[in-house]
C-alpha cells in the first residue's frame, strides 16, 4: 500500500514539475517576488520630496530650512517664492509636504511669542501623511529644544527618551520580510493543490483514481504531500534570503519555526484540496482559490495590524492560518521566540489543518456520489 | 463585412450563454468584488485606535498623575497600570501592551526642580509602522502636557514655535478614506484577470479551438468575442465597487463620475487583455491558473503604492511597478475619489493604462494567431 501511495506522490509531483511553464511558474516568479517585494515594500520614509516657502528674512528660519534640507527623510525639490503654486504642487503629487514660515518667525522667536510655521501634508494616502507629520515634527521639536537652550531658556518640564524593542531603529523591512516569506510559502503551497484535484475531475482521471483500491487516505496523502514538500522548500529557500541575503535577524528557535511552518503549509493544503475538490471546474478552483487567498492575506496582519479591526473581523481572522504563521515567524525572528511562547499560534493551525483535510478527502467521495 | 459581423454576434451569443450557465464567471464578477470590499472596507485600517498602553509610575505624585490623565482622556490609547518595568516588559513580549510609558521615581522631583525629566517610551518594534504611530501619539500628549503645564505656571510655552498641521484631502487622516479607492483597483485586478485567465486556455485544453481555427472566424474576432462579455461583467463588478464605497464607507467623490468611468474602463481593458495574454500563452487551464495566480495578486498588493509607497521604494523596484497595471489606476482612483480631476494627475497615467491594454491585447492578439497558423 505504501509503494502505491509513494507512487501517487511521485504521479503529482511530476504532473507540477514536468511541464516547463508549471515549473517556471513554481520557481521563478516566487525568487523575483521575495527579491522585488523584499525591498519595495516599505514603510519608512526615504527622500520624501517636499516644497519650503521661506517668507522670513531672519537667520533662524535659514537653520529651520537646513535641517530639513540634511534630513534623509525629506528632499526639499522647490523652494518658493509665493504661496500660490502650492495648491498645483501638492494637487499633482510633485511634492507630499510643504513648510511654510511666516514672515514674523525670526522676530516672534527672538520676543518669546509662539513663532508659526505651517505644515500642509498631501493626505491622499494617510499612512504617508501621518509619517511625514511625524518625521516634520521631530526635526521641528528638535529646533525648538536647540533654540531654547541656545538661549538660556529653561528646559521643558520633561523630555521624552524613545526607544524601541526587538527592532531600535524601526526598520520595516524587519517587519514586512518575514512577512513575504510567510506569503510566498502560502501561494506556492496553494499553486501546487489548488487546482490539482479540479483538473483531473475535469480530465475525468479522478473518477479513474478513486475506482483504484486506494483509500481516501491515500489519495489525501498522495495529493497532498507534494504541496507540503514544495511549500516546505520554498520556505526554506525564503528564510535562507531572508536571513543571508536582507540580514533580518533570527533569534529565535530555528526548531519552533520549522514546526509552525509544517503546520501552516498542512493546513494551507488542507485548504486548498478542500476547494480544489469542491470545484467541478478548473475555472471555480481558480475562483475558490482567490477567494480564499486574497482575504486570508488582507486579513492576516501582514501589512494592516489585525488590532486596528473591528471585533467581528478579529474574530474572523481566528480561522486564518496566515494570521498565525506570521505571528510565529516574525516572533522568531524578531523576538527571539521558542516552541512554548508559540503554544497558543500551533494549536489552532493543528485544528484547521485537520478539519480542512478531513473535508477534502470527504469530498473526494461525495463529488462522485 | 456583414458576415464578419454576423459570426462575431454568433460568437458572443455563445460566450454570453457559457458565462450565463457556469455561475462562476458570475460570482467572479460580482460576488467576488462585493465580498472582497465589504471584508477590506472593514478590515484594513493602519489607523492605530485604542493601543494598549502600560503605564509604570513609581512614585506616583501630582506631577505624574497631571502627565498621565493625558493617556487616560487620549482616544488613542488603553492604559494599563503596571507596578514595576520588569511586570511591563513581560507583558509586552507576551504582546499584551504594545507600548509602555515609564516614569521613574524622580519625575515629580525634577519636573519640580529643574526640568528636564526623563519620561521612558518603549515600544515594540516588531511591527515598525505602528511602533512609530504610536510613537507620534505619545508626542502628541507629551505636547499638550506641555502646554498645559506651562498654562498652569504662567510661564510662557516651552516650544517657541507654534505648528499649525494642514491635511489637505483627507483632514481626518482616516486610512479607509484612502484604502477603499486603492481596494477598488486592486479587486478589478483580480476580477479583469480572473474572467479571461482560462477563456482560451479552456478552448485548446477541450480541443474545442481546432473546431474553431477550420471556420472563418478570425482571431480579431475570436478575442473580441471573448473580451466584450467579461467587459460588461467587469465594468458592473466596477460600478456596485464603487456604489460600496460612496454609500456604505462614506468615502467621499470629489471629482467627476465619467474620469472614474473613462479611467475604469481603460483599466479593465489592460487587466482583461492580461487575462487574454495569460490565457494564449498558457495554452492549459492548469498553468493558466498558476500564472494568474503569483501574476495579479501579489504585485498588486505590494507594487501599486496600495499600502506601500512608490516613493519609498529603491529606484529598481520603482521601475518595475511601471509594469503592474494597478499602480497607475491606484493613482487615478485616489486622486479621483478624494482630490478631484487632477488632469496632471489623471492624464498620465490613463495613457499608461491605454498603452499597457494594446500591447496586452496586441500581445494577446499575436500569440493566438501564431498558434492558429
Amino acid at each position: 500500500m505504501l509503494q502505491q501511495v509513494l507512487a501517487l506522490i511521485v504521479k503529482e509531483l511530476l504532473a507540477v514539475l514536468r511541464d516547463a511553464k508549471s515549473r517556471m511558474v513554481l520557481i521563478g516568479p516566487p525568487l523575483v517576488q521575495l527579491l522585488v517585494f523584499g525591498y519595495g515594500a516599505t514603510f519608512d520614509l526615504t527622500h520624501v520630496k517636499m516644497a519650503i516657502y521661506d517668507q522670513d528674512p531672519g537667520a533662524a528660519s535659514r537653520d529651520l530650512v537646513a535641517r530639513f534640507a540634511g534630513s534623509p527623510s525629506f528632499q526639499v525639490v522647490a523652494d518658493l517664492h509665493s504661496a500660490q503654486p502650492i495648491d498645483a504642487l501638492i494637487d499633482s503629487r510633485q511634492v507630499a509636504l510643504v513648510l511654510v514660515i511666516d514672515r514674523r518667525f525670526t522676530r516672534d522667536l527672538l520676543t518669546h511669542r509662539p513663532a508659526p510655521v505651517q505644515v500642509i501634508v498631501d493626505g491622499r494616502n494617510s499612512n504617508t501623511a501621518l509619517l511625514i507629520e511625524g518625521y516634520a515634527n521631530a526635526i521641528l521639536t528638535d529646533f525648538s529644544l536647540a533654540w531654547s537652550a541656545a538661549h538660556g531658556d529653561p528646559p521643558p518640564p520633561a523630555l521624552l527618551d524613545l526607544r524601541a524593542r526587538f527592532n531600535p531603529t524601526l526598520n520595516s523591512h524587519w517587519f514586512i520580510v518575514p512577512g513575504i516569506v510567510a506569503l510566498l510559502t502560502q501561494v506556492v503551497t496553494l499553486l501546487v493543490v489548488g487546482l490539482s484535484v479540479a483538473r483531473e475531475r475535469e480530465a475525468g482521471t479522478f473518477d479513474q483514481l478513486l475506482v483504484t483500491p486506494l483509500r481516501q487516505v491515500d489519495i489525501l496523502l498522495g495529493k497532498g504531500l507534494p504541496g507540503v514538500l514544495i511549500g516546505l522548500l520554498e520556505a526554506s529557500v525564503s528564510i535562507g534570503a531572508a536571513v543571508w541575503w536582507f540580514s533580518v535577524p533570527l533569534r529565535g528557535s530555528l526548531p519552533a519555526l520549522y514546526f509552525g511552518l509544517t503546520l501552516f503549509v498542512i493546513a494551507v493544503t488542507g485548504i486548498g484540496l478542500m476547494i480544489s475538490s469542491l470545484a467541478v471546474t478548473q475555472q471555480q478552483a481558480l475562483l475558490g482559490a482567490f477567494l480564499f487567498m486574497v482575504p486570508s492575506i488582507i486579513l492576516s496582519g501582514f501589512a494592516t495590524p489585525i488590532a486596528n479591526m473591528p471585533f467581528w473581523m478579529q474574530t474572523l481572522t481566528l480561522i486564518n492560518p496566515l494570521r498565525y504563521f506570521l505571528v510565529i515567524v516574525r516572533g522568531v525572528f524578531l523576538q527571539g521566540a521558542g516552541l512554548s511562547m508559540l503554544a497558543q499560534q500551533f494549536w489552532p493551525m493543528a485544528v484547521i489543518g485537520l478539519i480542512s483535510l478531513a473535508a477534502a478527502g470527504w469530498l473526494f467521495r461525495k463529488r462522485v456520489a | 463585412m456583414s458576415g464578419g459581423f454576423g459570426r462575431l454576434r454568433g460568437l458572443l451569443r455563445k460566450e454570453t450563454l457559457q458565462i450565463w450557465r457556469d455561475p462562476s464567471a458570475l460570482a467572479i464578477a460580482f460576488v467576488l468584488p462585493t465580498v472582497l470590499l465589504l471584508m477590506f472596507g472593514y478590515g484594513v485600517s493602519l489607523d492605530a485606535r485604542n493601543v494598549r498602553l502600560a503605564l509604570v509610575v513609581q512614585h506616583p505624585d501630582a506631577a505624574t498623575a497631571g502627565f498621565t490623565a493625558g493617556f487616560a482622556q487620549s482616544p488613542f490609547f488603553r492604559p494599563r497600570r503596571f507596578a514595576t518595568i520588569q511586570d511591563a516588559e513581560a507583558a509586552m513580549s507576551a504582546d499584551e501592551v504594545q507600548g509602555i510609558v515609564w516614569l521613574q521615581s524622580d519625575f515629580g522631583r525634577l519636573v519640580e526642580a529643574g526640568g528636564a525629566a526623563p519620561i521612558g517610551v518603549i515600544v515594540n518594534g516588531v511591527d515598525a509602522n505602528d511602533a512609530r504611530l504610536i510613537e507620534g501619539y505619545v508626542q502628541q500628549v507629551w505636547s499638550s502636557w506641555l502646554g498645559a503645564q506651562a498654562a498652569l505656571a504662567g510661564t510662557k510655552p516651552p516650544m517657541p514655535l507654534s505648528v499649525q498641521p494642514q491635511v489637505r484631502f483627507n483632514p481626518a487622516v482616516s486610512s479607509r478614506n484612502y484604502l477603499v479607492p486603492g481596494l477598488i483597483a486592486m479587486i478589478m485586478t483580480l476580477t479583469g484577470a480572473l474572467l479571461t485567465a482560462l477563456v482560451i486556455a479552456r478552448e485548446w485544453e477541450r480541443g474545442t479551438m481546432e473546431a474553431v481555427m477550420v471556420t472563418p472566424v478570425t482571431v480579431r474576432e475570436l478575442l473580441l468575442a471573448k473580451l466584450l462579455p467579461y467587459f460588461a461583467l467587469g465594468m458592473g463588478g466596477m460600478a456596485g465597487s464603487v456604489a460600496i464605497a460612496v454609500f456604505l464607507f462614506g468615502v467621499p467623490l470629489v471629482g467627476s463620475l465619467w474620469v472614474l468611468t473613462a479611467t475604469s474602463a481603460l483599466f479593465l481593458l489592460a487587466a482583461l487583455g492580461m487575462g487574454l495574454l495569460i490565457s494564449s500563452f498558457a495554452r492549459n487551464q492548469f498553468v493558466a491558473g498558476q500564472i494568474a495566480i503569483i501574476t495579479t495578486f501579489l504585485p498588486a498588493f505590494i507594487l501599486s503604492g496600495f499600502v506601500f509607497d512608490i516613493n519609498s521604494m529603491p529606484q529598481a523596484v520603482q521601475f518595475i511597478t511601471h509594469i503592474v497595471a494597478a499602480r497607475y489606476f491606484v493613482a487615478i482612483q485616489q486622486s479621483v475619489f478624494l482630490a478631484g480631476d487632477v488632469w496632471s494627475v489623471i492624464l498620465p497615467n490613463a495613457a499608461a493604462l491605454a498603452l499597457m491594454a494594446v500591447v496586452f491585447l496586441g500581445l494577446a492578439r499575436a500569440i493566438a494567431r501564431k498558434r492558429l497558423d
